[in-house]
């Protein structure tokens, strides 16, 4: 009772990074708050996943298995994630940022009349004193999320409603499994008593998923351009300098908005976090939009015409002047001393 | 006899948040949000046009926006018209204010059930919060199955709508039967312009607050034909349980608002000169961050 429960979301058979991600975070929650971190994890034949859901540290797993539960929908889910909410009563409620997290959420947290906030960027635990009444409240969640377009970055509670519900997107958070698996245990929730033929109005017809072609996350080096790379014919010099020094070439939302870019590599608050050896912004402002996804980048260039570009003051190196004399430059100088 | 859809469509009014220009920030360096031009949220345009595309397709039916706001968010219900909707509904009393997502969702959901449509069609999220939240939270509201993240209304067929999908690495066509909800992604065709004739005809729809207004200021002319009147319905007008507006119908609580300021930190100043280039690739190298 009044735990913690991660939604487990899976994928071809394989549990989602964000869900792994939460995990962790939740076991840091847990720990602070001397309650329990469990998992909630819904498919057909997803059993075998909670090895790896022991291993980040969730002591329970309640599993939801049906051959209708193969691909995630709104209204089966929702019933089971309800349903279980309203018996197990917890605390705190993490979901992914994800198509589904972002479908399911919102649902449950109407339906339980329960707070929710989207796409977190950090979760503290943290007190509160309501200014009228005076009234205190210990352990709240502080959902801390920048809003109006990134230009403020707002701590939400919910004081009186459970459980305190939040998404968090994919890459925000670290993912860190335990050195040991806990000793958890697996919970199976009966599906026929909680979701009929009424839940499958809507039906499936036709799906098709890729793989990530494009794996910006995980590249050492990201060279990203903004809107002031001017055109899709001025990328490929990104591109090029991305193939010499083994990147990957990122973008603005502005950038992708424009049609410079595929939106499989924004990166920024509505995009993909990443926290690369080096990222080079290339054309970009700096608006926080996209520096909340990047700011944690071990080192940071900036390549931009103007100097009073925001993007110049979070750089380690601020390079002022224009990127088509500057990235031939640098492919040039690499090639010289990289032997 | 083909069929004939009520429609209404959910808008929101927003601060134009993708472009901060330099003239809307403060000089500590904060945004100035009064300096940001209300527009019709990008979404719920894409939205719009999904519906008026479904009107195209089946003659007769009817494309009503209904948004919620301070009075001058009928600017919202005006658009509509120019670009081809039947009409429309302002949503607004103090009593609604402070609402978070879920206390929005409720308003409108009491709405809705006023106007009793066969399909609500939102945008999947607006710029001002990015939260993706009020689509999924009526349709809850209204006990009604949702399509989120659609991309193309393909068509209606034995009472359901099919509906392609944008998720996030790939898609997904599914079948709705309706009443359904249906919040729209970016990557759905832009809506279409204005309408000339309908800009002309609707360009004097008017509010009652806003024609109060005119009687004080009186460069507008005056609206006098009912036709031309944009509703404007209130709690009282939608009932329902007045603890669930507004704040006291909000679980969630701002506890603090940080502006953003832009942190100056110790960065290096290099020219496009080739030798600042060069002496830094060399360090990047030597540091192993490259290379």
């Amino acid at each position: 009772m009044n735990n913690i429960i991660i939604y487990i979301e899976t994928e071809g058979g394989r549990i989602a990074d964000v869900s792994l991600e939460l995990l962790t975070k939740g076991r840091s929650l847990a720990n602070q708050l001397s309650c329990k971190l469990e998992a909630l994890l819904i498919g057909n034949n997803v059993e075998s996943l909670s090895e790896e859901l022991f291993l980040y540290g969730a002591e329970k797993v309640h599993l939801a298995q049906d051959k209708r539960l193969e691909f995630y929908q709104t209204l089966p889910y929702s019933a089971i994630t309800i349903e279980l909410f309203k018996q197990e009563k917890p605390q705190i409620a993490l979901f992914g940022a994800t198509s589904v997290g972002r479908d399911l959420a919102p649902r449950v947290s109407s339906s339980l009349m329960s707070g929710l906030t989207a796409d977190c960027t950090s979760l503290e635990i943290g007190g509160h004193k309501e200014a009228k009444s005076g009234k205190e409240y210990n352990n709240l969640l502080y959902q801390i999320r920048p809003a109006f377009g990134g230009n403020i970055i707002a701590t939400i509670i919910n004081p009186d409603h459970r459980p305190q519900m939040a998404t968090v997107r994919e890459g925000v958070m670290k993912k860190e499994p335990l050195e040991k698996a806990v000793k958890g245990k697996v919970s199976s929730i009966d599906v026929s008593k909680i979701v009929t033929d009424n839940d499958f109005i809507v039906q499936i017809i036709e799906r098709h998923i890729e793989d990530r072609k494009v794996d910006i996350k995980g590249s050492p080096v990201i060279i990203a351009g903004g809107f002031g790379v001017g055109s899709k014919e001025n990328f490929k010099l990104l591109y090029d300098l991305a193939s010499v020094l083994g990147g990957e070439v990122g973008a603005s939302r502005a950038a992708v908005d424009a049609g410079f870019a595929e939106p499989a590599r924004q990166i920024g608050q509505t995009g993909v976090t990443v926290r690369p050896k080096l990222y080079i912004a290339v054309g970009i402002s700096g608006q926080i939009q996209h520096t909340a996804g990047m700011d944690q980048s071990a080192m940071i260039i900036s390549i931009n015409n103007d100097p009073a570009a925001p993007i110049h003051q979070i750089a380690d190196y601020a390079i002022i002047g224009d990127l088509n004399e500057i990235i031939p430059r640098m492919i040039k100088s690499y090639k010289q001393n990289s032997k | 006899m083909s069929k004939k859809f009520k429609i209404v469509v959910l808008a929101k009014q927003v601060p134009d948040t993708r472009n901060v220009g330099k003239n809307a920030m403060k000089e500590d360096g904060t945004v100035n949000r009064a300096a940001l031009p209300a527009i019709f949220n990008p979404e719920d345009m894409n939205a719009l046009e999904q519906a008026l595309r479904l009107k195209d397709r089946f003659p007769g039916s009817e494309v009503l926006l209904l948004t919620m706001g301070p009075g001058r968010a009928a600017e919202v219900i005006r658009e509509g018209y120019y670009r081809g909707a039947d009409g429309g509904v302002l949503l607004t009393d103090r009593k609604f204010a402070g609402a978070d997502t879920l206390a929005t969702s409720y308003a409108l959901s009491m709405a809705i059930k006023k106007i009793s449509p066969d399909i609500i069609i939102a945008g999947r999220q607006a710029i001002d919060g990015d939260t993706a939240q009020v689509g999924p939270q009526v349709a809850e509201k209204l006990n009604l199955p949702q399509v989120t993240y659609a991309e193309d209304i393909q068509g209606f067929e034995n009472g359901k709508l099919t509906i392609k999908r944008r998720l996030e690495r790939g898609v997904e066509t599914v079948q709705c039967p309706i009443p359904a909800v249906i919040t729209v992604h970016a990557t759905a065709p832009d809506c279409r312009p204005r309408n000339a004739k309908q800009l002309m005809r609707f360009k004097h729809a008017r509010t009652i607050s806003e024609e109060q207004d005119n009687e004080h200021n009186s460069y507008l002319p005056l609206n006098t034909k009912e036709s031309m009147r944009i509703p404007e319905w209130s709690v009282s007008d939608v009932g329902g349980d007045e603890i669930n507006y507004g704040l006291s119908g909000s679980p969630t609580k701002v506890k603090k608002i940080e502006n953003i300021v832009f942190q100056a930190k110790e960065s290096k100043k290099l020219t496009s000169a080739y030798e600042d280039i060069n002496s830094l690739i060399c360090e990047l190298i030597s540091s192993h961050t490259i290379g």
